[in-house]
């Protein structure tokens, strides 16, 4: 095969790969189906893997040389979701939100159970230019009374959405943060020769809180925490002033509004891509959090940063992410797992 | 420390005379965050000799250990919150006037014109307000803001209350077949729930009892009592709003009620601190199915439990909350079921003798 076939062939059980994590759903709570997913990619790749008790999935790869550290890699697995709070007579469902959920976005969008089963979403009428609020809205399962819904509180939705290849860019309901744990996945796979015993934890509950990353932290008690997850951009129409934009490579956080990225680790990124030839982009972000933060305040405290993946409309069914930013990011994350760390 | 342990009680707790009365004392007693000693000396006196140790931690939580006899035991945390909403005074303004802040969540509208009780001696006081006579209609059509509003002991009682104390609706207690009415249910009836838990402690789980402070301001003594009993499961036991009234179904379904008294004992699945952990909660469901206790799933809603801050002490716990459905909690006088009380202690306890490792796995 040419190198060129080679590439072709690669790219595209990549491309596969995002398809599947993509559609998977797997709501804050319910990451079993996502979990499992997973577990099938890396199993083989990893030295021990093994599920904690909040369902994090943990895989160690490499053992802790004289010169290396333990470093934990933490990509968050859930996604927003919603979850039924009444099924009222007509078979109708009421919500509340599981994460950060737009009203705006869920009008019209259809959604998948974790049983399978499917709705769509519909909305009271409005007043006239009133917004919606998530009180207004409901499921639509197709049913026509509470007693044959097959719907029940508590149970819990994802939003569905196919996955879209549109050449430089790709498109999904769950890039926040999939895309991310693609980029773990890979880099796990593809580290070879490292001093450093890797923690890769797909962690569960972020988009809740941060809250599995925090005991998944406790639990690895790392010398370094890198979290990888995905950042918004400015690069879109009339949009809140920020430096990222897509296509300009993976993104260093400086801050969040969750916690500010030990410097420390900051200059080993920048150095990183320097050296690797790799593009970079500076990130500062006004609100938003990350696993950086959980994994920073764990124990007595622990070195934390955050490779950002730029993402245009977050939260919404279509977030959009550039291949090449991707694509960068793996290789960055190899970069700096490969080599020995030197916190200044 | 160590105790003389009594053989915990094999039957099934119930609730009975002796049990309301034990309510009755813990709900008049006087437990603001921050300020629990008063509830926290009852429990003292309750437990002590059903347990194998019993401690007040740094925060003034009590934890009491229960170890079953059992082999393959399962470590089960259950917190029960004793601290209750209420007031600080903040500053003296002569003659028994104090103004005051409130502790925890309070709608200020429920304050006009409530008897209160102040600091450890309980000092009898009043929330004033302009009186009707003197107000315009234009007044009355607005919510007075806590700013606005003094904790008024009286000259006689001035020498006897300080910036700082604390201060509770003055609400006694009363039983009134089939319901309950009283101050603080939220959260005395998860405290005697958990008495009466370890007083009949299975012997195939160790049971670690937190009955904890602080939780109304953000579950802070959870949050060290679990880093403390390093639990592999966590629960809260607590008392949760019922929204329930005729009043609100009348023209359109009612669709946020969030719990129903009569119902049954509330199982959570997702609050605004947790999500619960599902093997947690078919367990619940399994076991009131089994025995024939009508339970109900809160719904999922804000809000929070202890079970927030246990779940994510050290490496995670697998943790549930289950509350006593209980109307117009947070106010001067709520009101709950006793056949809901009941089932609620009733459910608990036999999901804990039911408990084995597998759970887990
Ligand atoms: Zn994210
Ligand atoms: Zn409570």
């Amino acid at each position: 095969m040419s190198i060129e076939a080679k590439k072709i062939e690669q790219d595209d059980a990549l491309l596969a790969l995002i398809k599947k994590m993509v559609e998977t759903p797997g709501p804050s709570g319910q990451e079993q189906l996502i979990r499992a997913a997973i577990l099938e990619e890396i199993q083989g790749s990893a030295d021990e893997i093994r599920t904690d008790a909040m369902g994090n999935l943990i895989a160690r790869k490499g053992s802790k040389q004289p010169n290396g550290l333990r470093i934990m890699i933490s990509a968050h697995m859930d996604e927003i979701g919603l979850m039924v709070t009444h099924v009222d007579e007509n078979g109708f469902s009421r919500f509340i939100p599981i994460g950060g959920v737009s009203p705006l976005t869920c009008i019209g969008g259809r959604v998948i159970f974790m049983n399978g089963q499917r709705g769509v979403i519909g909305c009271e009428r409005l007043e006239p230019n009133a917004l919606p609020t998530l009180e207004k809205l409901f499921i639509d399962v197709g049913t026509t009374s509470r007693e044959d819904c097959p719907v029940k509180v508590g149970d819990v939705c994802g939003f569905e959405r196919p996955f879209l290849d549109l050449g430089k860019h790709l498109v999904a309901k769950s890039m926040d943060n999939r895309i991310s744990v693609v980029v773990a996945i890979a880099a796990l796979r593809t580290l070879q020769a490292s001093p450093h015993e890797v923690y890769f934890v797909f962690s569960v509950q972020e988009e809740v809180g941060l809250r599995g990353s925090a005991t998944a932290a406790y639990g690895v008690d790392p010398d370094v925490g890198l979290a990888v997850d995905v950042t918004r951009t400015g690069d879109t129409p009339r949009t809140t002033k920020m430096e990222v934009a897509l296509d300009k490579g993976p993104a260093i956080k400086v801050r969040d509004s969750s916690f500010i990225a030990d410097p420390r680790v900051v200059d080993w990124m920048i150095a990183t891509a320097k050296a690797a030839d790799i593009p970079y982009q500076m990130e500062v972000l006004e609100a938003g959090g990350t696993d950086g933060r959980s994994i920073q305040l764990a124990r007595a405290g622990v070195p934390a940063g955050c490779l950002s993946i730029p993402c245009r409309y977050i939260h919404t069914p279509s977030e959009m992410v550039s291949r090449a930013d991707f694509e960068d990011a793996i290789r960055l994350l190899v970069e700096l797992l490969s080599r020995e760390v030197k916190l200044g | 420390m160590s105790s003389q342990k009594q053989p915990s009680m094999q039957l099934t707790p119930e609730i009975g005379a002796q049990q309301v009365e034990l309510l009755a004392r813990l709900c008049n007693a006087m437990a603001v965050s921050g300020d629990e000693q008063e509830v926290r000396q009852i429990v003292l006196d309750e437990i002590q000799p059903y347990c194998d140790q019993v401690e007040v931690d740094g925060l003034g939580n009590v934890l009491a250990m229960h170890v079953g006899s059992q082999a393959q035991k399962v470590r089960v945390m259950i917190a029960a919150h004793m601290d209750e909403v209420g007031f600080m005074l903040t500053n003296d303004e002569g003659e028994g006037v104090f103004s005051f802040e409130t502790v925890g969540g309070i709608d200020p509208r429920q304050l006009v014109g409530k008897a209160v009780i102040v600091g450890r001696e309980h000092v009898p006081a009043v929330i004033g307000a302009k009186p009707i006579h003197l107000t315009t209609a234009e007044e009355r059509k607005k919510a007075l803001k806590v700013e606005e509003l003094r904790i008024d002991l009286g000259p006689e009682g001035s020498s006897k209350a300080k910036v700082g104390d604390r201060a509770t609706f003055a609400t006694q207690l009363e039983a009134l077949e089939p319901s309950i009415r009283a101050k603080a249910l939220d959260n005395r009836l998860g405290v005697i729930n958990l008495i009466e838990l370890l007083r009949h402690a299975p012997e195939n789980i160790d049971l670690l009892a937190a009955f904890t402070v602080q939780e109304e301001v953000g579950l802070r003594g959870a949050r060290v009592a679990a880093y403390r009993f390093d639990p592999q499961i966590g629960m809260a036991i607590d008392a949760t709003p019922a929204h329930d009234l005729p009043a609100y179904d009348v023209d359109v379904e009612n669709t946020r009620y969030n719990t129903k008294l009569d119902h049954g004992p509330a199982i959570y699945l997702m609050d605004g601190a947790t999500i619960s952990d599902r093997r947690l909660a078919e367990w619940l469901m399994q076991t009131a199915e089994a025995e024939g206790i009508p339970y109900q799933i809160r719904q999922p809603n804000p809000g929070g439990t202890d079970a927030g801050a246990i779940h994510r002490a050290r490496a995670g716990v697998p943790s549930i909350s289950v509350s006593v459905p209980v109307r117009y909690a947070h106010s001067a006088a709520s009101l709950i079921r006793q056949e809901d009380w009941a089932n609620t202690l009733k459910l608990v306890y036999h999901a804990l003798t039911r408990l084995t490792p597998e759970i887990l796995s």
